[in-house]
């Protein structure tokens, strides 16, 4: 017998899991058909999660946060067994402004980017003309790893630059009209204004969070329940498909696939830099070999942790300036279920992680870590401005920061 | 009781369809309409506008703007995803089957909800099957066209009666499971490509 479910996704790079999942047999094997529904805004990917049009969905990881705690509509619990991958956003300037921040065709500094930025948004905030950055949506990682790096970078979001959301396939034209001077967006969204000349690629998300938590596969909790046995073999067909991913034997195939019309409707050639992390950063430049923007499968970078979810909560915290209230990270981290992943992958032979939850941001050398099957070797996943989140402070951290 | 006109905007890509759906809520008593179909500008027009109920189609990618915009708006009276109010979840469900989201200001009497939401989901589906019998309609000429140029094809090239290369046409599809259509095209292309067009 066959299952069958329902995937709701925004044509991104980062929806390629599920996709190649379904279209390389992996899915099959694992008695599963997946039927996609593309969407253009994550306001209607949830709408169709929540009512039932889909089972799951590709989904922005802090909205499926906001979406259980009740932040803009009514509280729905979600549940997130996988990370769909970890960072492939950059944050892309128009080119003039990019020029003060770095020399383009090379990815910036962050510390240096962010001093320089801080020059430019004061200049601009004294001329009356406060700079306006774009994110994807308000509960996205875009939008806490760019405010992120600007808060550490002495830039205040909400005061020194305005920070405005504007859909992935219209951040070309707003910043080629001047609607924004700068934004923080998936592929091959900043590789779109890099061709069409009007911005210039300066930071990757990854520059400022090495391991930054990204899109997560989400399903409403009793969905999740309902449907248990075909979400776990979904989970182990989409490990099978990280694996095809990551394979440059595969790239070519993979962005071919993943440009066609029912799914991201767009240039392989351009599909293939995030999925090679090989990024033309300026228009005319040389690749720049980036080996961390789209970080996928290894190092278990499906799982999902606690930690993560923890790491997302405090920043919802921080910048929606609600107060912290236990009982909500209680919610919060119980969104992502490590537990899920395990079952799923348990006697496949697949790495899994001893722990559920990790300091974040504290390995910063190669570091072997203790696995309840395989091995794992973590590697670097600082934060640019060395802090590091550890979940069982939340409070703590939340002080600690600008 | 006497009650203030209700302002609702429709934002709506599709000038077509916005106008299908302006054309159905004027029939409600009270109302004032709003129709927006132009992306830049939206949100400027949405704060001079105020209204008390938003419709957007599900597949309008301003909407995450549209509800940033609703989340961080000073106005007091700012609508929210019909969403919070649970209280009439199969009106919501019908309302994402045909494809429209409401946003709505709280405080709104729920059966003034209800009945702009039945009259907009009314209007959105019999927009869609306007659609669909279109499409078939453009479909059934494009076929029409493909038969004829192929007959034409058969004629001059075999020699054959009008009746005679329909025959063939309908043999080959019935001996294949395919459509008369399908087999019509593969002469037209086969035939492009022999001419060499």
């Amino acid at each position: 017998m066959v299952d069958r479910l329902n995937i709701g996704f925004l044509p991104l790079v980062d929806a390629c899991l599920p996709i190649l999942a379904q279209e390389h047999g992996f899915a099959e094997e694992e008695g599963l058909s997946l039927k996609f529904i593309r969407d253009v805004s994550w306001a209607t990917v949830l709408d169709r999660l929540l009512y039932g049009h889909s089972d799951a969905a590709h989904l922005v990881a802090p909205l499926a946060i906001a979406t259980t705690l009740g932040r803009g509509r009514m509280a729905q619990p979600l549940a997130t067994p996988f990370v769909l991958g970890l960072n492939g956003n950059a944050i892309t300037f128009a080119n003039d402004l990019a020029a003060k921040l770095t020399s383009p065709g090379q990815l910036g500094d962050p510390v240096v980017a962010g001093a320089r930025l801080r020059e430019a948004a004061q200049a601009a905030l004294a001329r009356g003309q406060p700079l306006r950055l774009g994110v994807v949506h308000r509960y996205s990682s875009h939008n806490y790893k760019l405010r992120y790096w600007l808060a550490a970078s002495g830039i205040r979001p909400d005061e020194d630059v305005e920070i405005t959301t504007v859909a992935p396939p219209y951040v070309a034209d707003a910043l080629a009209s001047g609607e924004i001077d700068g934004a923080c967006v998936g592929e091959p969204w900043s590789s779109v204004c890099v061709e069409r000349g009007v911005g210039t690629i300066v930071l990757a998300t990854a520059q400022i969070w090495r391991r930054g938590v990204e899109k997560v596969l989400a399903f409403r909790e009793p969905v999740l329940e309902d449907k248990r046995g075909p979400a776990e073999a979904l989970i182990r067909a989409m490990r099978k498909a990280g694996r095809h991913f990551i394979d440059p034997e595969n790239w070519q195939v993979n962005a071919a696939i993943l440009a066609r019309p029912e799914y991201l409707d767009g240039a392989a050639s351009l599909i293939l830099r995030s999925i090679s992390d090989r990024l033309v950063l300026a228009h005319g430049a040389a690749p720049v070999h980036y080996g961390d923007f789209m970080f996928q499968y290894s190092e278990a970078a499906n799982f999902p942790w606690i930690s993560q979810a923890e790491w997302l909560y405090s920043q919802m915290v921080r910048w929606d300036q609600i107060a912290f209230d236990p009982l909500d990270a209680a919610r919060a981290a119980r969104v992502f279920r490590p537990d899920v992943y395990r079952s799923a992958l348990v006697g496949t032979g697949d790495a899994l992680p001893g722990a559920s939850s990790k300091v974040e941001g504290s390995v910063s050398a190669l570091m072997q870590v203790s696995t309840q099957q395989g091995t794992i070797t973590l590697s670097p996943n600082t934060f640019f401005d060395h802090r590091s989140f550890d979940p069982a402070d939340i409070t703590g951290y939340l002080a600690s920061l600008p | 009781m006497h009650e203030r006109a209700m302002r609702i905007a429709i934002v709506d890509e599709s000038a077509s369809r916005a106008s299908i759906i302006q054309e159905g809520l004027s029939q409600l008593p009270e109302a004032e309409i709003f129709v927006l179909t132009d992306r830049r500008g939206l949100m400027a027009r949405m704060a001079e506008i105020a209204p008390d109920v938003v419709l957007i189609d599900l597949g309008n990618p301003s909407r995450d703007v549209l509800e940033e915009y609703f989340a961080v708006s000073r106005a007091l009276a700012k609508p929210i995803a019909m969403f919070v109010d649970a209280s009439d979840d199969s009106a919501i469900a019908a309302s994402i089957d045909a494809g429209v989201s409401a946003y709505v200001v709280d405080g709104l009497a729920s059966h003034r909800i209800r009945s702009v939401l039945d009259l907009a989901v009314r209007r959105f589906n019999a927009f869609a099957r306007l659609q669909a019998e279109l499409a078939t309609a453009q479909g059934k000429l494009a076929d029409r066209d493909a038969v004829d140029r192929a007959k034409r094809i058969l004629m001059d090239s075999k020699h054959i009666s009008e009746p005679e290369a329909y025959a063939e046409l309908r043999r080959k599809a019935m001996s294949t499971n395919r459509r008369i259509a399908e087999i019509a095209e593969a002469v037209v292309t086969a035939h492009e490509l022999l001419e060499g067009k």
